[in-house]
C-alpha cells in the first residue's frame, strides 16, 4: 500500500526514533547492519532472521545467544529499575527463542563520572535479586567509566546464553493460528512516561518488568509442537511485534481490540497522553503464536501462572492483507499501523 | 477486563445500532454522495481511531475540513517563531509545532542548530519556566478558541515580566463561511467541534446557518457522539431544515462559557490573516489587543524573518496539496507525496506533522481507513 521509503536525507544522522523499536529502527538495521551479514554462513538462526536472538547448532542442541543494552530514564521507576530490566530483558529474549535451560548472563556496565555509588549498589542488588528469581548466574562482566555528560548515568549491557533442543522462531504463524498475549499491555512504557510527566493517576500504574522464563516453560510444556511463534512486545509494543510476526510469516492478522487486556490505570494514562497502549513497550509480556486447536489449552495454562492471570487470545492469523494488522474496534475496522518508533525515547 | 468497552460512549452495541440508523437515513435521501464536513482534527482522530469510516454508508462522504490548528498555522507565523529562537529567545511551544516546516526551517531544525526550544503541554509550564529565569521566554501560542482561552486566562492572571506571547491562535467560525462560499462547494452540513463550542456556545453558529442555509450539528468526540451527530445532521439535510442542533448537551450550552468568552475578548481581537494552504480568512486570526502590548512578542521584539528567506523553498513543497486536503476538496490518497516522500518523520506539508493533521492521521492508521472490502 505505502511503499516503504528508503533512508531520507535527514537519516544521514541518527535520530531518537532509530532506537524506538519501530519501522525506523528496523530499516536502520536492515540498511546498515545487515549489509554483508549473510556473507558468512550461520548454522542455525543468525542476524539475518532479525529474531529475538541467535540459535547456534551444537550437536543435537542449539545454543541460544542474545544481547541487549539497557538505557532508561529514570533509572528507578514504579514497578522496577534498570537492574531488574537488564536481567529480565535478556532472559525474556532467550525464552522467546524457546530456551529451556539457562546457562548464564554477562554484564557490562558503562558508568558516568559522578554517579553515586549508592545508586550503583541499588542497581546491582536488583540485578542479583532478579537473577535469583530466575535461577541464572552472571558469569562475567566489564566495567567502564565515561566523562560527565558523555552518557546519562548508567548503561548496562547483558548477554545471555541458553540451550534448547527446539528453537521457537517469530515467523511460524499460519492462517488460522491464534496469538495469545500473556497479560495487560502498555504498562511499562506508560508507567515510565507517567513518571516522567509527573502524571497523577488514579489506580496503580507500574511497569510489568519481569522475567518470563518460568511462564514460557509452562507454555512449552503444555503446548509442545503447537507453539509456533513467540515474541516479546518490548519497544514498539504489541503492534510492532505483531507486524514482525505477520510480515515474516506472510500472513495478515485480525486483532480484536475488545479482547486486548489493558489495566484501568494504563487505559487512563493512554487516554491522557493520547498514546495507544498497543504501541507502548512491555517488559514482562509475551506474544505466543499457537495452533488453533491448542489455543484454549495453552491459554488456560498461562492463566494459572502468576504472571499470566490476565492473558487473552487477541488475534487470529488471516490470509489477507499480508503483513498487515486489521484492528476490529467494535465499531468498525481499521489498519493497525506499524509504529514508526516508540512514542517516547529511552525506556528500556 | 477492557476498560474501553465499559465506557458509556464506547458501547459497540449502541454503535452498531447508530450505524444502521445512519445507513437508513442516508438511504432515504436516495442520492450519492451526501457530503458533510467536520472542522476538527479530534473528530478525524476519533473517526480513524475507531474505524468508523468502515461503518459509514458508501453514499456518505465525511470530509475533513480545516480543523487542525497546527496545520493551518501559516508559514510566516512559523518563521516568526524560528526567527525569535535564532535571536536567542527561549521559545516554548506545543510538541506538534516543532516540525512544522517554515519557509526554510522548522523549530526542530533550529533546535538542532542550538536554538533553545522548549516543548510544553500548556502555557502554565511556559510561565513556570519564565519564573525560574531572567531570560526572555516566549510562548508560541497556537490553537483555536479552546487553547486561546487558556492563553487569555493566563495573561489575565498575571505573568512575569520576561514572558510574552507570539499568538498564532485561530478562530473557527469565520473559516466555515469561507468553506461554505467556496465556488463549487458540495458541503451540505457541518459537524462543529464540541470542545470549541463549550466556549463559544452552539449559538455562535446561528447566524451562519441563517445566512448559508446549511445545518450545523455540535458533536462530541466519543464514537457514539459522532455517530449520533451524523445521524442528526443527515436528517437535517434530508428534511431541508437548516438548523443548529446541539448533540453534545452534556458539555455545550447555547450561550457557552460566558466567563471564558469575556476573558477571550478582553485579551484578543480578531484580525484577518492567512490560514496555511486555505485562504485569507477575515477575522480568522486572534491577536493580542493593544493594551497587552507589553506581553505581545510581536511588539516586544523586532522579529527579523528576512534572513530565513535566503534560500529557495524546497521543491517538493510545490507538489503538496495540503491546502486542498484541508478545504476538503481532495484527500491524502490524491497526493503524490503521501506515504512516499511525505511521511511523519520527514513531513513535506503541515498536515503530515500534527497528530491532528489529516495526512498524519491517515498515515498513523495505515493510510487506508476504509476496510469495508476486507473480510
Amino acid at each position: 500500500m505505502n511503499p516503504i521509503p528508503s533512508l531520507h536525507k535527514r537519516d544521514l544522522q541518527i535520530a531518537m526514533r532509530h532506537g524506538g523499536g519501530g519501522r525506523a529502527m528496523r530499516m536502520l538495521i536492515e540498511e546498515v547492519f545487515m549489509r554483508g551479514a549473510s556473507d558468512l554462513p550461520v548454522d542455525g538462526v543468525g542476524l539475518a532472521a532479525m529474531d529475538d536472538g541467535a540459535a547456534l547448532r551444537i550437536g543435537d542442541q542449539y545454543l541460544i545467544v542474545t544481547t541487549d543494552s539497557h538505557v532508561i530514564h529514570p533509572l528507578f521507576f514504579p514497578g522496577g529499575d534498570i537492574g531488574r530490566l537488564s536481567i529480565a530483558g535478556t532472559v525474556n529474549d532467550l525464552a522467546m527463542m524457546g530456551a529451556t535451560k539457562l546457562l548464564g548472563l554477562t554484564c557490562a556496565v558503562i558508568l558516568e563520572e559522578g554517579l553515586s555509588r549508592e545508586v550503583l549498589e541499588r542497581v546491582q542488588a536488583s540485578m542479583q535479586a532478579t537473577c535469583r528469581e530466575v535461577g541464572v548466574p552472571i558469569v562475567t562482566g566489564d566495567t567502564k567509566v565515561m566523562g560527565k555528560g558523555e552518557l546519562d548515568a548508567l548503561v548496562i549491557n547483558t548477554t545471555g546464553v541458553a540451550l534448547t533442543s527446539r528453537v521457537v522462531r517469530d515467523n511460524g504463524l499460519r492462517v488460522g493460528d491464534r496469538v495469545i498475549v500473556t497479560g495487560t499491555v502498555g504498562d511499562h512504557g506508560l508507567a515510565v512516561m507517567a513518571t516522567r510527566n509527573k502524571l497523577q493517576l488514579a489506580g496503580e500504574l507500574k511497569s510489568d518488568v519481569a522475567p518470563l522464563f518460568d511462564l514460557v516453560q509452562r507454555v512449552l510444556a503444555v503446548g509442545g509442537e503447537s507453539i509456533v511463534a513467540m515474541k516479546d512486545p518490548t519497544r514498539g509494543g504489541v503492534a510492532s511485534a505483531l507486524h514482525e510476526m505477520a510480515g515474516k510469516a506472510g500472513v495478515g492478522m485480525l486483532v480484536s481490540e475488545a479482547d486486548v487486556p489493558v489495566s484501568e490505570a494504563a487505559r487512563a494514562a493512554s487516554e491522557l497522553l493520547g498514546i495507544d497502549p498497543l504501541h507502548v513497550a512491555n517488559e514482562g509480556k509475551a506474544l505466543i503464536g499457537v495452533r488453533p486447536e491448542a489455543a484454549e489449552r495453552v491459554l488456560a495454562a498461562i492463566r494459572e501462572h502468576p504472571l499470566g492471570r490476565d492473558a487473552a487470545i487477541i488475534g487470529t492469523a488471516i490470509a489477507e492483507p499480508k503483513g498487515k494488522l486489521v484492528l476490529d474496534t467494535g465499531f468498525g475496522r481499521r489498519l493497525l499501523a506499524e509504529p514508526e518508533g516508540e512514542p517516547l525515547p529511552r525506556i528500556c | 477486563m477492557n476498560a474501553t468497552s465499559q465506557l458509556k460512549f464506547r458501547d459497540p452495541v449502541l454503535g452498531r445500532a447508530l450505524g444502521d440508523k445512519l445507513n437508513s437515513v442516508v438511504a432515504e435521501l436516495g442520492r450519492s454522495p451526501v457530503s458533510v464536513m467536520h472542522v476538527c482534527g479530534s473528530h478525524e482522530q476519533a473517526i480513524a481511531r475507531f474505524g468508523l469510516r468502515s461503518a459509514f454508508p458508501r453514499e456518505l462522504d465525511v470530509v475533513m475540513g480545516p480543523g487542525c490548528p497546527v496545520c493551518i498555522t501559516d508559514v510566516p507565523e512559523v518563521d516568526e517563531g524560528v526567527a525569535l529562537a535564532l535571536q536567542g529567545v527561549r521559545v516554548c511551544t506545543y510538541g506538534d509545532m516543532l516540525r512544522v516546516p517554515g519557509t526554510v526551517k522548522s523549530l526542530a531544525d533550529v533546535r538542532g542548530d542550538g536554538a533553545r526550544i522548549e516543548v510544553v503541554y500548556g502555557i502554565d509550564q511556559a510561565i513556570a519556566l519564565a519564573r525560574e529565569t531572567t531570560e526572555e521566554v516566549v510562548f508560541f501560542a497556537t490553537g483555536f478558541e479552546t487553547t486561546a482561552v487558556a492563553t487569555a486566562a493566563a495573561l489575565l492572571a498575571g505573568v512575569p515580566k520576561n514572558f510574552s506571547v507570539l499568538s498564532a491562535h485561530k478562530y473557527i467560525p469565520p473559516v466555515m463561511e469561507i468553506v461554505a462560499e467556496m465556488p463549487g462547494t458540495r458541503i451540505e452540513g457541518f459537524l462543529a467541534a464540541g470542545h470549541a463550542a463549550v466556549i463559544t456556545g452552539s449559538g455562535v453558529f446561528e447566524d451562519f446557518v441563517k445566512a448559508h442555509r446549511i445545518p450545523v450539528v455540535v458533536a462530541g468526540f466519543e464514537p457514539l457522539d459522532i455517530l449520533a451527530a451524523l445521524v442528526r445532521l443527515v436528517e437535517l439535510v434530508r428534511d431541508r431544515t437548516p438548523e443548529v442542533v446541539n448533540m453534545f448537551p452534556r458539555c455545550v450550552s447555547r450561550e457557552g462559557n460566558r466567563v471564558a468568552q469575556e476573558q477571550l475578548w478582553k485579551v484578543f481581537t480578531p484580525v484577518g490573516g492567512r490560514w496555511r494552504g486555505i485562504a485569507h480568512v477575515p477575522n480568522g486570526n486572534l491577536r493580542l489587543k493593544e493594551e497587552w502590548s507589553a506581553f505581545d512578542a510581536r511588539r516586544r521584539f523586532t522579529i527579523d524573518v528576512s534572513r530565513l528567506w535566503d534560500y529557495a523553498p524546497p521543491k517538493l513543497l510545490g507538489q503538496c496539496i495540503c491546502g486542498e486536503i484541508m478545504s476538503g476538496s481532495r484527500g491524502p490518497k490524491d497526493c503524490p507525496l503521501f506515504g512516499k516522500e511525505c511521511v511523519p518523520e520527514n513531513p513535506v506539508g503541515a498536515c503530515m506533522v500534527s497528530t491532528e493533521g489529516t495526512c498524519r492521521i491517515w498515515h498513523q492508521y495505515g493510510g487506508h481507513l476504509d476496510l469495508r472490502g476486507v473480510s
